[in-house]
Protein backbone atom coordinates (compact mmCIF):
# COMPACT_ATOMS: atom_id res chain seq x y z
CA UNK A 1 0.00 0.00 0.00
CA UNK A 2 1.27 3.89 -0.42
CA UNK A 3 -0.12 6.66 0.60
CA UNK A 4 -1.66 9.82 -1.57
CA UNK A 5 1.27 12.67 -1.38
CA UNK A 6 1.33 14.11 -4.85
CA UNK A 7 -0.12 16.94 -6.23
CA UNK A 8 -1.68 19.91 -5.15
CA UNK A 9 -3.28 18.90 -2.59
CA UNK A 10 -3.27 20.90 0.77
CA UNK A 11 -1.00 18.36 3.04
CA UNK A 12 0.30 19.21 5.94
CA UNK A 13 3.62 19.87 4.88
CA UNK A 14 5.52 21.20 8.19
CA UNK A 15 9.02 21.69 6.57
CA UNK A 16 9.67 22.26 2.63
CA UNK A 17 13.81 21.41 1.83
CA UNK A 18 15.48 21.51 -1.20
CA UNK A 19 15.26 17.28 -1.03
CA UNK A 20 12.09 16.29 0.99
CA UNK A 21 9.28 17.48 2.15
CA UNK A 22 8.32 16.65 5.83
CA UNK A 23 4.62 16.14 6.29
CA UNK A 24 2.86 15.73 9.29
CA UNK A 25 -0.31 12.82 9.21
CA UNK A 26 -2.34 10.84 11.93
CA UNK A 27 -0.70 7.65 12.88
CA UNK A 28 -4.30 5.92 11.65
CA UNK A 29 -4.77 7.70 8.59
CA UNK A 30 -1.33 6.03 7.44
CA UNK A 31 -0.72 2.98 9.39
CA UNK A 32 -3.72 0.88 11.84
CA UNK A 33 -6.09 2.11 14.54
CA UNK A 34 -3.48 2.55 17.16
CA UNK A 35 -2.93 4.98 20.23
CA UNK A 36 -0.39 7.16 18.67
CA UNK A 37 -0.87 10.28 17.58
CA UNK A 38 1.35 11.41 14.57
CA UNK A 39 3.48 9.96 12.19
CA UNK A 40 6.08 12.19 10.14
CA UNK A 41 6.44 11.62 6.67
CA UNK A 42 9.43 12.22 4.80
CA UNK A 43 8.63 12.76 1.48
CA UNK A 44 11.80 12.98 -2.18
CA UNK A 45 10.39 14.95 -3.69
CA UNK A 46 10.87 14.43 -7.78
CA UNK A 47 13.76 16.81 -9.95
CA UNK A 48 12.52 17.72 -13.07
CA UNK A 49 16.17 18.49 -13.80
CA UNK A 50 17.16 15.10 -13.59
CA UNK A 51 16.39 12.69 -16.04
CA UNK A 52 13.66 10.11 -14.60
CA UNK A 53 15.49 6.76 -13.94
CA UNK A 54 18.36 8.49 -12.41
CA UNK A 55 15.97 10.76 -10.25
CA UNK A 56 13.90 8.03 -9.43
CA UNK A 57 17.62 5.62 -8.64
CA UNK A 58 18.82 8.43 -6.18
CA UNK A 59 15.40 8.76 -4.30
CA UNK A 60 15.03 5.45 -3.77
CA UNK A 61 18.73 4.97 -2.87
CA UNK A 62 18.27 7.14 -0.83
CA UNK A 63 15.52 6.52 0.94
CA UNK A 64 16.16 3.45 2.00
CA UNK A 65 19.78 4.41 2.84
CA UNK A 66 18.18 6.78 5.69
CA UNK A 67 16.19 4.06 6.67
CA UNK A 68 18.63 1.44 7.38
CA UNK A 69 20.68 4.56 9.48
CA UNK A 70 18.34 5.58 11.25
CA UNK A 71 17.95 2.06 12.51
CA UNK A 72 21.27 1.67 12.71
CA UNK A 73 22.08 4.03 15.21
CA UNK A 74 19.27 3.18 17.11
CA UNK A 75 21.46 -0.07 17.43
CA UNK A 76 24.35 1.63 18.38
CA UNK A 77 22.33 3.24 21.17
CA UNK A 78 21.40 6.66 19.67
CA UNK A 79 18.00 7.87 20.29
CA UNK A 80 16.13 8.10 16.54
CA UNK A 81 12.66 7.84 15.16
CA UNK A 82 11.92 4.74 14.73
CA UNK A 83 10.98 3.78 11.08
CA UNK A 84 7.50 2.48 10.49
CA UNK A 85 8.15 1.81 6.76
CA UNK A 86 10.21 2.51 3.77
CA UNK A 87 7.91 3.40 0.62
CA UNK A 88 9.99 3.40 -2.25
CA UNK A 89 7.13 3.59 -4.45
CA UNK A 90 6.25 6.78 -3.31
CA UNK A 91 9.84 7.88 -1.93
CA UNK A 92 8.77 7.86 1.73
CA UNK A 93 9.83 7.07 4.77
CA UNK A 94 7.14 6.65 7.64
CA UNK A 95 8.85 7.22 10.82
CA UNK A 96 8.15 8.24 14.61
CA UNK A 97 6.89 11.65 15.17
CA UNK A 98 9.42 13.14 17.95
CA UNK A 99 7.60 15.53 20.22
CA UNK A 100 10.25 17.73 22.11
CA UNK A 101 12.61 21.28 21.49
CA UNK A 102 15.38 21.09 19.40
CA UNK A 103 18.34 22.09 20.88
CA UNK A 104 18.82 25.05 19.26
CA UNK A 105 15.73 26.55 20.75
CA UNK A 106 17.13 26.14 24.36
CA UNK A 107 21.14 25.85 24.38
CA UNK A 108 21.59 29.20 25.87
CA UNK A 109 18.81 29.32 28.33
CA UNK A 110 19.38 26.08 30.43
CA UNK A 111 22.15 26.29 33.29
CA UNK A 112 25.90 25.75 32.57
CA UNK A 113 25.93 22.73 34.52
CA UNK A 114 22.62 21.36 32.61
CA UNK A 115 24.27 22.62 29.38
CA UNK A 116 27.76 20.93 29.72
CA UNK A 117 25.68 17.58 31.00
CA UNK A 118 23.64 18.01 27.53
CA UNK A 119 26.53 18.11 25.70
CA UNK A 120 28.80 15.71 27.02
CA UNK A 121 25.83 13.47 25.93
CA UNK A 122 25.70 14.50 22.42
CA UNK A 123 29.24 14.09 22.52
CA UNK A 124 28.94 10.15 23.97
CA UNK A 125 26.14 10.00 20.96
CA UNK A 126 28.19 10.85 18.26
CA UNK A 127 30.76 8.93 19.44
CA UNK A 128 28.68 5.86 19.63
CA UNK A 129 27.53 6.54 15.71
CA UNK A 130 31.09 6.67 14.88
CA UNK A 131 32.15 3.68 16.33
CA UNK A 132 28.75 1.92 14.61
CA UNK A 133 30.85 3.13 11.15
CA UNK A 134 27.47 5.84 10.77
CA UNK A 135 28.60 9.89 9.36
CA UNK A 136 25.37 11.74 10.72
CA UNK A 137 26.20 14.51 8.00
CA UNK A 138 24.91 17.09 8.86
CA UNK A 139 24.93 17.54 12.77
CA UNK A 140 23.72 21.03 13.57
CA UNK A 141 21.54 21.70 16.71
CA UNK A 142 18.27 21.58 14.74
CA UNK A 143 18.82 18.07 14.41
CA UNK A 144 18.85 17.10 17.69
CA UNK A 145 15.73 16.85 20.12
CA UNK A 146 15.22 16.87 23.78
CA UNK A 147 11.93 14.73 23.89
CA UNK A 148 9.23 15.95 26.08
CA UNK A 149 10.17 13.95 29.47
CA UNK A 150 13.71 15.93 29.04
CA UNK A 151 15.06 12.09 29.57
CA UNK A 152 16.68 11.62 25.33
CA UNK A 153 18.31 13.63 23.12
CA UNK A 154 17.16 12.45 19.93
CA UNK A 155 19.12 12.51 16.92
CA UNK A 156 17.11 13.44 13.73
CA UNK A 157 17.36 13.50 9.54
CA UNK A 158 20.07 11.26 8.45
CA UNK A 159 19.63 12.40 5.18
CA UNK A 160 23.22 13.50 4.25
CA UNK A 161 24.63 10.41 5.91
CA UNK A 162 26.80 7.46 5.39
CA UNK A 163 28.29 4.52 6.07
CA UNK A 164 31.85 5.75 6.84
CA UNK A 165 34.80 4.90 8.80
CA UNK A 166 37.40 7.20 8.24
CA UNK A 167 39.35 9.57 10.18
CA UNK A 168 38.35 12.73 7.83
CA UNK A 169 34.79 12.00 7.56
CA UNK A 170 34.38 11.65 11.20
CA UNK A 171 36.54 14.81 11.65
CA UNK A 172 34.54 16.22 9.44
CA UNK A 173 31.14 15.55 11.23
CA UNK A 174 32.22 16.84 14.22
CA UNK A 175 34.17 19.96 12.58
CA UNK A 176 30.18 20.69 11.33
CA UNK A 177 29.01 21.03 14.73
CA UNK A 178 31.77 23.04 15.54
CA UNK A 179 30.40 25.14 13.12
CA UNK A 180 26.91 25.46 14.21
CA UNK A 181 27.78 26.17 17.59
CA UNK A 182 30.15 28.73 16.52
CA UNK A 183 27.45 30.84 14.51
CA UNK A 184 24.06 29.73 16.20
CA UNK A 185 25.48 30.16 19.97
CA UNK A 186 28.25 31.92 19.65
CA UNK A 187 27.70 33.13 23.35
CA UNK A 188 28.09 29.39 24.74
CA UNK A 189 30.35 27.91 22.10
CA UNK A 190 33.84 27.55 23.41
CA UNK A 191 31.99 25.40 26.65
CA UNK A 192 29.57 23.47 24.80
CA UNK A 193 32.09 22.19 22.27
CA UNK A 194 34.89 21.56 25.04
CA UNK A 195 31.89 19.81 26.95
CA UNK A 196 31.06 17.43 23.64
CA UNK A 197 34.81 16.36 23.15
CA UNK A 198 34.80 15.48 26.64
CA UNK A 199 31.95 13.43 26.08
CA UNK A 200 33.12 11.99 22.74
CA UNK A 201 36.29 11.23 24.31
CA UNK A 202 35.00 9.06 27.35
CA UNK A 203 33.34 7.25 24.44
CA UNK A 204 35.35 6.58 21.69
CA UNK A 205 38.62 5.99 24.02
CA UNK A 206 42.22 6.18 22.67
CA UNK A 207 40.63 6.82 19.14
CA UNK A 208 39.62 10.44 19.46
CA UNK A 209 42.73 11.95 19.93
CA UNK A 210 43.40 11.27 16.21
CA UNK A 211 39.80 12.43 15.09
CA UNK A 212 40.28 15.61 17.50
CA UNK A 213 43.31 16.35 15.47
CA UNK A 214 41.76 15.89 12.41
CA UNK A 215 38.98 18.52 13.38
CA UNK A 216 41.53 20.98 14.57
CA UNK A 217 42.82 20.39 10.83
CA UNK A 218 40.30 20.66 8.98
CA UNK A 219 39.38 23.86 10.31
CA UNK A 220 42.95 25.41 9.69
CA UNK A 221 41.85 24.32 5.84
CA UNK A 222 41.29 28.19 4.78
CA UNK A 223 37.80 27.72 4.24
CA UNK A 224 36.71 26.89 7.09
CA UNK A 225 38.62 29.90 9.11
CA UNK A 226 36.48 32.26 10.48
CA UNK A 227 36.59 35.81 8.80
CA UNK A 228 37.48 37.41 12.34
CA UNK A 229 40.10 35.22 12.79
CA UNK A 230 41.61 35.62 9.46
CA UNK A 231 41.93 39.13 8.53
CA UNK A 232 45.48 39.67 10.03
CA UNK B 1 38.83 55.81 -14.56
CA UNK B 2 39.84 53.32 -17.52
CA UNK B 3 41.33 49.79 -16.49
CA UNK B 4 43.35 47.48 -18.88
CA UNK B 5 42.74 43.67 -17.32
CA UNK B 6 45.51 40.78 -18.18
CA UNK B 7 44.24 36.96 -18.15
CA UNK B 8 46.09 34.25 -18.41
CA UNK B 9 45.28 31.67 -15.92
CA UNK B 10 44.72 28.37 -18.28
CA UNK B 11 44.52 28.37 -21.85
CA UNK B 12 43.22 31.82 -22.56
CA UNK B 13 45.35 34.83 -23.16
CA UNK B 14 42.79 37.96 -22.82
CA UNK B 15 43.16 41.27 -22.43
CA UNK B 16 40.02 43.92 -21.69
CA UNK B 17 39.45 47.04 -20.92
CA UNK B 18 36.84 48.56 -18.30
CA UNK B 19 35.73 51.96 -17.27
CA UNK B 20 34.40 53.05 -14.03
CA UNK B 21 31.19 53.29 -15.42
CA UNK B 22 31.06 49.78 -16.21
CA UNK B 23 31.17 49.98 -19.79
CA UNK B 24 33.38 47.12 -21.88
CA UNK B 25 36.04 49.03 -24.32
CA UNK B 26 37.62 46.30 -25.70
CA UNK B 27 37.78 42.00 -24.73
CA UNK B 28 40.61 40.37 -26.85
CA UNK B 29 42.24 37.16 -26.77
CA UNK B 30 44.19 34.29 -28.44
CA UNK B 31 43.57 30.34 -27.02
CA UNK B 32 46.23 28.17 -26.96
CA UNK B 33 44.97 24.79 -28.43
CA UNK B 34 47.03 21.75 -27.96
CA UNK B 35 47.62 20.06 -30.73
CA UNK B 36 47.22 16.46 -28.64
CA UNK B 37 46.51 15.26 -25.18
CA UNK B 38 45.15 18.29 -22.73
CA UNK B 39 46.77 21.65 -21.54
CA UNK B 40 50.99 21.42 -21.69
CA UNK B 41 50.80 24.30 -19.01
CA UNK B 42 54.58 24.95 -20.19
CA UNK B 43 53.50 25.44 -23.75
CA UNK B 44 50.64 27.48 -22.94
CA UNK B 45 52.29 29.61 -21.33
CA UNK B 46 54.71 29.99 -24.40
CA UNK B 47 51.64 30.82 -26.21
CA UNK B 48 50.61 33.48 -24.00
CA UNK B 49 53.84 35.65 -24.15
CA UNK B 50 54.08 35.10 -27.82
CA UNK B 51 50.36 36.36 -27.86
CA UNK B 52 50.79 39.07 -25.56
CA UNK B 53 51.74 41.99 -27.37
CA UNK B 54 49.18 41.37 -30.74
CA UNK B 55 46.27 40.67 -28.02
CA UNK B 56 47.39 43.68 -26.07
CA UNK B 57 47.85 46.45 -29.35
CA UNK B 58 44.41 44.39 -30.80
CA UNK B 59 42.86 45.61 -27.78
CA UNK B 60 43.97 49.08 -27.16
CA UNK B 61 42.86 49.44 -30.97
CA UNK B 62 39.43 48.56 -30.47
CA UNK B 63 39.29 50.87 -27.62
CA UNK B 64 40.36 53.55 -29.47
CA UNK B 65 41.97 55.47 -26.39
CA UNK B 66 45.77 56.65 -25.94
CA UNK B 67 47.78 54.02 -23.56
CA UNK B 68 50.26 56.43 -22.65
CA UNK B 69 47.09 58.93 -21.34
CA UNK B 70 44.16 57.21 -21.32
CA UNK B 71 44.80 53.68 -18.91
CA UNK B 72 44.92 54.66 -15.26
CA UNK B 73 44.81 51.11 -13.72
CA UNK B 74 46.74 47.76 -14.22
CA UNK B 75 44.94 44.44 -12.96
CA UNK B 76 45.91 40.92 -13.41
CA UNK B 77 44.76 37.35 -12.70
CA UNK B 78 46.79 36.30 -9.85
CA UNK B 79 45.91 33.13 -9.09
CA UNK B 80 44.36 30.40 -9.08
CA UNK B 81 45.52 28.95 -12.50
CA UNK B 82 48.84 26.96 -13.53
CA UNK B 83 51.89 28.74 -12.20
CA UNK B 84 53.72 29.39 -15.73
CA UNK B 85 50.65 31.16 -17.38
CA UNK B 86 50.26 32.80 -14.51
CA UNK B 87 53.74 34.23 -13.98
CA UNK B 88 53.76 34.99 -18.11
CA UNK B 89 50.43 37.12 -17.43
CA UNK B 90 51.93 38.67 -14.39
CA UNK B 91 55.41 39.48 -16.08
CA UNK B 92 53.08 41.20 -19.29
CA UNK B 93 51.30 43.70 -16.51
CA UNK B 94 54.17 44.70 -14.29
CA UNK B 95 55.88 45.83 -17.58
CA UNK B 96 52.98 47.71 -18.55
CA UNK B 97 52.37 49.24 -15.08
CA UNK B 98 56.32 50.49 -14.54
CA UNK B 99 55.96 51.65 -18.49
CA UNK B 100 52.71 53.86 -17.96
CA UNK B 101 53.90 54.62 -14.12
CA UNK B 102 50.17 53.72 -13.00
CA UNK B 103 48.96 51.46 -10.43
CA UNK B 104 48.84 47.04 -10.27
CA UNK B 105 46.35 44.97 -8.83
CA UNK B 106 46.23 41.56 -9.05
CA UNK B 107 42.73 40.13 -8.93
CA UNK B 108 41.38 36.75 -8.22
CA UNK B 109 39.95 34.57 -11.07
CA UNK B 110 36.88 32.91 -9.58
CA UNK B 111 35.87 35.94 -8.36
CA UNK B 112 36.25 38.16 -11.23
CA UNK B 113 33.98 35.63 -13.12
CA UNK B 114 31.21 36.48 -10.63
CA UNK B 115 32.05 40.38 -10.82
CA UNK B 116 31.71 40.22 -14.31
CA UNK B 117 28.64 38.74 -14.37
CA UNK B 118 26.83 40.10 -11.93
CA UNK B 119 27.65 43.79 -13.69
CA UNK B 120 26.48 42.48 -17.23
CA UNK B 121 23.64 40.49 -15.72
CA UNK B 122 22.62 43.01 -13.46
CA UNK B 123 22.69 40.47 -10.78
CA UNK B 124 22.42 41.50 -7.30
CA UNK B 125 23.40 38.87 -5.01
CA UNK B 126 23.17 35.45 -6.97
CA UNK B 127 24.25 31.87 -6.15
CA UNK B 128 26.87 31.32 -8.87
CA UNK B 129 27.90 28.06 -10.34
CA UNK B 130 31.37 28.11 -11.64
CA UNK B 131 32.36 25.07 -14.03
CA UNK B 132 35.53 25.12 -16.21
CA UNK B 133 37.79 23.24 -17.27
CA UNK B 134 40.06 23.91 -13.85
CA UNK B 135 37.17 24.64 -11.18
CA UNK B 136 34.26 23.62 -9.96
CA UNK B 137 32.50 25.75 -7.10
CA UNK B 138 29.51 27.10 -5.70
CA UNK B 139 29.61 30.24 -4.87
CA UNK B 140 27.42 32.88 -2.52
CA UNK B 141 28.75 35.90 -0.52
CA UNK B 142 27.93 35.74 3.23
CA UNK B 143 29.29 37.57 5.92
CA UNK B 144 31.69 39.67 3.32
CA UNK B 145 33.17 37.19 1.71
CA UNK B 146 32.80 35.07 -1.46
CA UNK B 147 32.11 31.56 0.56
CA UNK B 148 32.53 28.15 -1.22
CA UNK B 149 29.29 26.14 0.27
CA UNK B 150 30.38 23.49 -2.43
CA UNK B 151 33.43 22.09 -4.99
CA UNK B 152 34.64 19.23 -6.55
CA UNK B 153 37.28 17.29 -4.04
CA UNK B 154 39.17 16.15 -7.35
CA UNK B 155 39.12 17.05 -11.10
CA UNK B 156 37.28 20.07 -12.16
CA UNK B 157 33.85 18.94 -14.06
CA UNK B 158 35.12 20.39 -17.71
CA UNK B 159 38.06 18.33 -16.88
CA UNK B 160 35.88 15.25 -16.30
CA UNK B 161 34.26 16.01 -20.13
CA UNK B 162 37.28 16.68 -21.54
CA UNK B 163 39.14 14.01 -20.72
CA UNK B 164 36.91 11.21 -21.10
CA UNK B 165 36.61 12.64 -25.18
CA UNK B 166 39.96 12.17 -25.24
CA UNK B 167 39.71 8.71 -23.95
CA UNK B 168 37.25 7.99 -26.58
CA UNK B 169 39.31 9.80 -29.55
CA UNK B 170 37.47 12.76 -29.73
CA UNK B 171 39.78 16.30 -30.87
CA UNK B 172 39.68 18.89 -28.71
CA UNK B 173 38.10 20.45 -27.05
CA UNK B 174 36.21 17.54 -25.61
CA UNK B 175 33.03 19.46 -24.45
CA UNK B 176 31.14 20.59 -27.32
CA UNK B 177 31.71 17.19 -28.92
CA UNK B 178 30.45 15.45 -26.02
CA UNK B 179 27.40 17.62 -25.90
CA UNK B 180 26.61 16.89 -29.53
CA UNK B 181 26.79 13.22 -29.22
CA UNK B 182 24.47 13.29 -26.16
CA UNK B 183 21.65 14.70 -27.59
CA UNK B 184 21.87 11.42 -29.98
CA UNK B 185 21.81 9.17 -26.49
CA UNK B 186 19.16 8.37 -24.58
CA UNK B 187 19.69 5.03 -22.81
CA UNK B 188 21.40 5.97 -19.23
CA UNK B 189 24.32 3.74 -18.39
CA UNK B 190 24.60 3.54 -14.24
CA UNK B 191 27.59 5.98 -13.65
CA UNK B 192 28.69 7.06 -10.18
CA UNK B 193 27.00 10.06 -8.71
CA UNK B 194 29.06 11.30 -6.24
CA UNK B 195 27.89 14.13 -4.06
CA UNK B 196 29.32 13.91 -0.66
CA UNK B 197 27.65 16.70 1.84
CA UNK B 198 27.65 19.86 -0.73
CA UNK B 199 30.87 18.39 -2.41
CA UNK B 200 31.57 16.79 -5.35
CA UNK B 201 33.65 14.34 -7.06
CA UNK B 202 34.19 13.54 -10.84
CA UNK B 203 37.39 11.07 -11.20
CA UNK B 204 35.48 8.06 -10.09
CA UNK B 205 32.57 8.97 -13.12
CA UNK B 206 35.35 9.81 -15.69
CA UNK B 207 37.22 6.22 -15.19
CA UNK B 208 34.12 4.18 -15.08
CA UNK B 209 32.76 5.82 -17.95
CA UNK B 210 36.16 5.18 -19.92
CA UNK B 211 36.10 1.62 -18.59
CA UNK B 212 32.56 1.32 -20.06
CA UNK B 213 33.36 2.66 -23.39
CA UNK B 214 36.49 -0.40 -23.35
CA UNK B 215 35.09 -3.31 -21.70
CA UNK B 216 30.75 -2.65 -22.81
CA UNK B 217 28.78 -2.77 -25.55
CA UNK B 218 27.24 0.83 -25.21
CA UNK B 219 26.86 3.16 -27.95
CA UNK B 220 29.10 6.13 -27.29
CA UNK B 221 26.39 8.65 -27.63
CA UNK B 222 24.87 6.94 -24.87
CA UNK B 223 27.62 7.02 -22.70
CA UNK B 224 28.05 11.01 -23.56
CA UNK B 225 24.21 11.10 -22.66
CA UNK B 226 25.16 9.18 -19.20
CA UNK B 227 28.45 11.37 -18.73
CA UNK B 228 26.21 14.71 -19.20
CA UNK B 229 23.28 13.56 -17.23
CA UNK B 230 24.97 11.98 -14.17
CA UNK B 231 27.58 15.08 -13.43
CA UNK B 232 25.56 17.48 -14.42
CA UNK B 233 22.99 16.24 -12.10
CA UNK B 234 25.14 16.19 -9.27
CA UNK B 235 26.24 20.42 -9.76
CA UNK B 236 22.65 20.88 -10.15
CA UNK B 237 21.96 19.93 -6.95
CA UNK B 238 24.70 21.22 -4.97
CA UNK B 239 23.52 24.20 -6.28
CA UNK B 240 20.55 23.95 -5.13
CA UNK B 241 21.14 23.21 -1.69
CA UNK B 242 23.04 26.02 -1.60
CA UNK B 243 20.07 28.33 -3.07
CA UNK B 244 17.56 26.87 -0.28
CA UNK B 245 20.27 26.89 2.17
CA UNK B 246 21.38 30.91 1.82
CA UNK B 247 17.86 31.55 0.99
CA UNK B 248 19.13 33.48 -2.37
CA UNK B 249 16.28 34.26 -5.07
CA UNK B 250 19.54 34.36 -8.07
CA UNK B 251 21.06 31.87 -9.41
CA UNK B 252 24.34 32.69 -12.13
CA UNK B 253 26.15 29.90 -14.01
CA UNK B 254 29.81 31.20 -15.65
CA UNK B 255 32.74 29.32 -16.69
CA UNK B 256 33.57 27.60 -20.07
CA UNK B 257 31.11 25.17 -19.25
CA UNK B 258 28.21 27.16 -19.07
CA UNK B 259 28.05 26.90 -22.88
CA UNK B 260 26.36 23.54 -22.70
CA UNK B 261 22.77 23.65 -22.99
CA UNK B 262 22.13 20.58 -21.26
CA UNK B 263 23.15 22.11 -18.30
CA UNK B 264 21.62 25.34 -19.07
CA UNK B 265 18.52 23.62 -19.09
CA UNK B 266 18.75 22.04 -16.17
CA UNK B 267 19.58 24.82 -13.79
CA UNK B 268 16.91 26.54 -15.36
CA UNK B 269 14.09 24.02 -14.11
CA UNK B 270 15.89 23.69 -10.89
CA UNK B 271 15.58 27.48 -10.74
CA UNK B 272 11.68 27.67 -11.82
CA UNK B 273 10.89 25.29 -8.62
CA UNK B 274 13.35 27.14 -6.44
CA UNK B 275 11.60 30.37 -7.42
CA UNK B 276 15.00 32.00 -8.18
CA UNK B 277 16.08 34.01 -11.38
CA UNK B 278 18.36 32.68 -13.44
CA UNK B 279 21.44 34.59 -15.22
CA UNK B 280 24.07 33.72 -17.92
CA UNK B 281 26.35 35.91 -18.74
CA UNK B 282 27.23 35.96 -22.95
CA UNK B 283 30.19 33.30 -23.49
CA UNK B 284 32.65 35.88 -24.36
CA UNK B 285 31.88 37.37 -20.78
CA UNK B 286 31.52 33.53 -19.23
CA UNK B 287 34.70 32.00 -20.47
CA UNK B 288 37.74 33.23 -19.30
CA UNK B 289 38.57 37.00 -20.71
CA UNK B 290 40.46 39.89 -20.05
CA UNK B 291 37.29 42.23 -19.34
CA UNK B 292 36.26 41.12 -15.76
CA UNK B 293 39.59 40.98 -14.46
CA UNK B 294 39.64 44.75 -15.89
CA UNK B 295 36.03 45.39 -14.65
CA UNK B 296 37.18 43.73 -10.60
CA UNK B 297 40.58 45.93 -10.95
CA UNK B 298 38.14 49.11 -11.17
CA UNK B 299 35.76 47.77 -8.25
CA UNK B 300 38.95 46.74 -6.11
CA UNK B 301 40.72 50.14 -6.53
CA UNK B 302 37.65 52.22 -6.16
CA UNK B 303 36.64 50.59 -3.28
CA UNK B 304 40.35 51.51 -1.89
CA UNK B 305 42.72 47.85 -2.36
CA UNK B 306 46.21 49.36 -3.16
CA UNK B 307 48.98 47.17 -3.87
CA UNK B 308 52.91 47.61 -3.93
CA UNK B 309 54.33 45.81 -7.43
CA UNK B 310 56.64 44.06 -5.08
CA UNK B 311 53.57 41.64 -3.36
CA UNK B 312 52.53 41.06 -7.10
CA UNK B 313 54.11 37.46 -7.18
CA UNK B 314 51.28 35.01 -8.38
CA UNK B 315 49.17 32.82 -6.09
CA UNK B 316 48.23 29.53 -7.65
CA UNK B 317 46.02 27.80 -5.15
CA UNK B 318 44.50 31.48 -3.92
CA UNK B 319 40.97 30.57 -2.69
CA UNK B 320 38.16 32.01 -3.14
CA UNK B 321 36.73 32.53 0.35
CA UNK B 322 40.33 34.12 1.32
CA UNK B 323 39.34 37.64 -0.97
CA UNK B 324 38.85 40.31 0.70
CA UNK B 325 35.14 42.49 -1.02
CA UNK B 326 35.23 45.32 0.26
CA UNK B 327 33.03 46.44 -2.72
CA UNK B 328 30.38 44.77 -1.72
CA UNK B 329 28.33 45.39 1.64
CA UNK B 330 28.11 42.96 4.35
Amino acid sequence: MSIYLGGKSKLPIIKKGAEANLILKDFEEVMYPYNVEKVLIKHRISKDYRVDNLDRKLRSYRTSLEAKLLSDAKRAGVPTPTVYRVDRKEMSLIMEYIKGKAVKEFLEKIDPNARKNLCETIGVQIARLHSFGIIHGDLTTSNMIRSEDEKKIYFIDFGLGEYNSTVEARGTDIHLLHRTLDSTHFKVSEESFKAVLKGYRYKMGERSEQIIRRVEEIERRGRYVEKEKRQG
Amino acid sequence: MICIGFEGTAHTFGVGIATSEGEILANESETYDPKEGGIHPREAAQAHSENARKVLDRAIKKAGINPREEIDLVSFSQGPGLGSCLRTVATAARALSVWLDIPIIGINHCIAHIEIGRMTEKSDDPVTLYVSGGNTQVIAFDGGRYRIFGETLDTALGNCLDTFARKVGLPHPGGPRIEKLAEEGKNLAELPYSVKGMDLSFSGLTTEASRKYENEDIKLEDLAYSLQETAFASVVEVTERAVAHTGKDEVMLVGGVAANRRLREMIRLMTQEQDASFYVPSMEFCADNGAMIAWNGILAHESGLHQNIKNTEIRQRWRTDDVNIPWRKE
